[in-house]
């Protein structure tokens, strides 16, 4: 019931949308969204995309795991998004 | 698949296991409270990566486990109502009720479907008119922004043969509750999808009042060892604080539209947790504005008493007590095809996963 998929947006139809799920078409509402565009990918879940997914931080998180192999690499806090 | 495949990075996991054996410096406990966590924890085989001094425990993340067998009953009479349907997730019609269960009753011939979102479920309301067709609304606060979008859209369309019954809940009262019940936990692996609709803000108090970490999780195995490299550090450093590591997805606000509409639809109320019992303020019924579409006050019906099973420990194993394999039932009287407690039902269970990739 947790499950959530990354699905990349299709076509576009007022509150709802066509997604790709891994090349699989599937209908998708975005009435819990706003500023959604064809091309951006949501998490689906449930028939809703619950979520934009931001291909920034993703890069970034992945970057930031990388220097972490490196010698002495090491996340500072600050790096981290802190509450 | 794209934001899957990097995530399960085999030199990213080398990487970060070795990190958190070298961050074992003292013996934590760290639970998740998401049955897609427990699902995917055992499955890309986490424990086994973990230094001895990192214990990895179940808590009450999953929705069908922590859901009462009064609710199941409940629906099970609903089912048996001549102009009914019943819509629901497929996890919960394997789950054994007093003396049936949804799957039996289906057996027998009740009209029963699987959907996969409340949206089919509406689908199913508006060409069976002549119907009643109830959904059965549980899980936490992500599959509660669908169930509160289902029944928005069911009254501005004004289809009076919708139903919800809700079970849904909210995590933080069960996660106070295992913390004040004396249950030794360092740091929470705090739900990823719960957390896109609430944000981090409902995590805040955990830091402050018990000292305990919180770290928002992904799903992948990337996302969960760097989820537990990041709690290590919080308590080696005695700096317990509220993180998102799934900030792909998760920002501190959460999804406003969504929160609107769950505070909208539905209202906090006292609801009861398998092992934990009746939690304050942690359940959603539906408001007064949708009483209309709420299952339990337009759909009377006469419901069996409850008889809990014997010997089944699913309460202490939703608490972390208890490991699946310390249950004199498990994979002997109860296994996935044959379940005698919910924690074996869904693959989301503690008992489930365990059964499927823990055993060695």
């Amino acid at each position: 019931m947790c499950l959530g998929i990354p699905s990349k947006i299709v076509s576009i139809d007022g509150d709802n949308a066509i997604v790709s799920v891994g090349g699989t078409r599937v209908e998708a509402s975005l009435q819990l969204l706003t500023d959604i565009q064809v091309g951006d990918y949501v998490l689906l879940h449930t028939g809703f995309a619950i979520e934009k997914i931001s291909p920034e931080e993703a890069e970034e998180t992945l970057k930031l795991l990388q220097k972490l192999g490196e010698p002495e690499g090491e996340i500072k806090p600050s790096e981290n998004k802190v509450d | 698949m794209k934001y899957i495949d990097e995530f399960r990075n085999a030199e990213l996991v080398k990487i970060l296991t070795e990190k958190i054996r070298a961050e074992a410096k003292k013996e934590i406990n760290l639970m998740e409270v998401c049955g897609g966590h427990t699902w995917a924890i055992q499955k890309f085989g986490i424990p086994s990566l973990m230094p001895k001094e990192v214990r990895l425990i179940s808590g009450p993340g999953c929705p069908v486990c922590v859901t009462g067998r009064r609710y199941i009953d409940q629906a099970i009479a609903y089912s048996r109502l001549n102009d009914t349907i019943i819509t629901t997730f497929g996890d919960l019609i394997r789950v054994p009720g007093s003396t049936s269960s949804l799957n039996l009753e289906k057996s027998k011939g009740a009209d029963i479907r699987i959907v996969y979102s409340i949206l089919d479920a509406l689908k199913i309301a508006r060409v069976n008119p002549s119907k009643k067709v109830i959904f059965l609304g549980i899980g936490f606060e992500a599959t509660a922004s669908s169930s509160a979008a289902g029944v928005f859209n069911a009254k501005k369309e004004n289809l009076t043969n919708f139903f919800l019954f809700s079970s849904h809940k909210i995590m933080p009262p069960a996660m106070s509750a295992l913390i004040d019940e004396g249950i030794k936990i360092n740091g929470y692996l705090a739900p990823g999808h719960v957390s896109a609709i609430t944000g981090s803000h409902i995590y805040d108090e955990f830091p402050v009042k018990y000292k305990v970490g919180c770290v928002i999780s992904g799903f992948e195995p990337v996302d969960i060892l760097q989820s537990i490299y990041m709690l290590q550090q919080q308590v080696n450093d005695e700096q317990y604080r509220v993180e998102i590591q799934y900030n792909r997805v998760v920002n501190h606000e959460g999804n406003l539209k969504a929160k609107e509409l769950i505070a909208q639809v539905f209202t906090l109320r006292d609801d009861w947790w398998r092992g934990l019992g009746v939690l304050k303020g942690s359940g959603l019924g539906l408001s007064e504005a949708y009483a209309d579409y709420d299952a339990e006050k337009m759909i009377t019906v006469a419901v069996e008493k409850t008889l809990e099973e014997k010997g089944c420990i699913c309460g202490e194993i939703l608490k972390g007590l208890k490991k699946p394999d310390e249950c004199r039932l498990f994979a002997k009287a109860c296994t996935p095809s044959n379940p005698v407690g919910s924690c074996m039902v869904s693959h989301e269970g503690a008992c489930a996963a365990y059964y499927n990739f823990g055993r060695h």
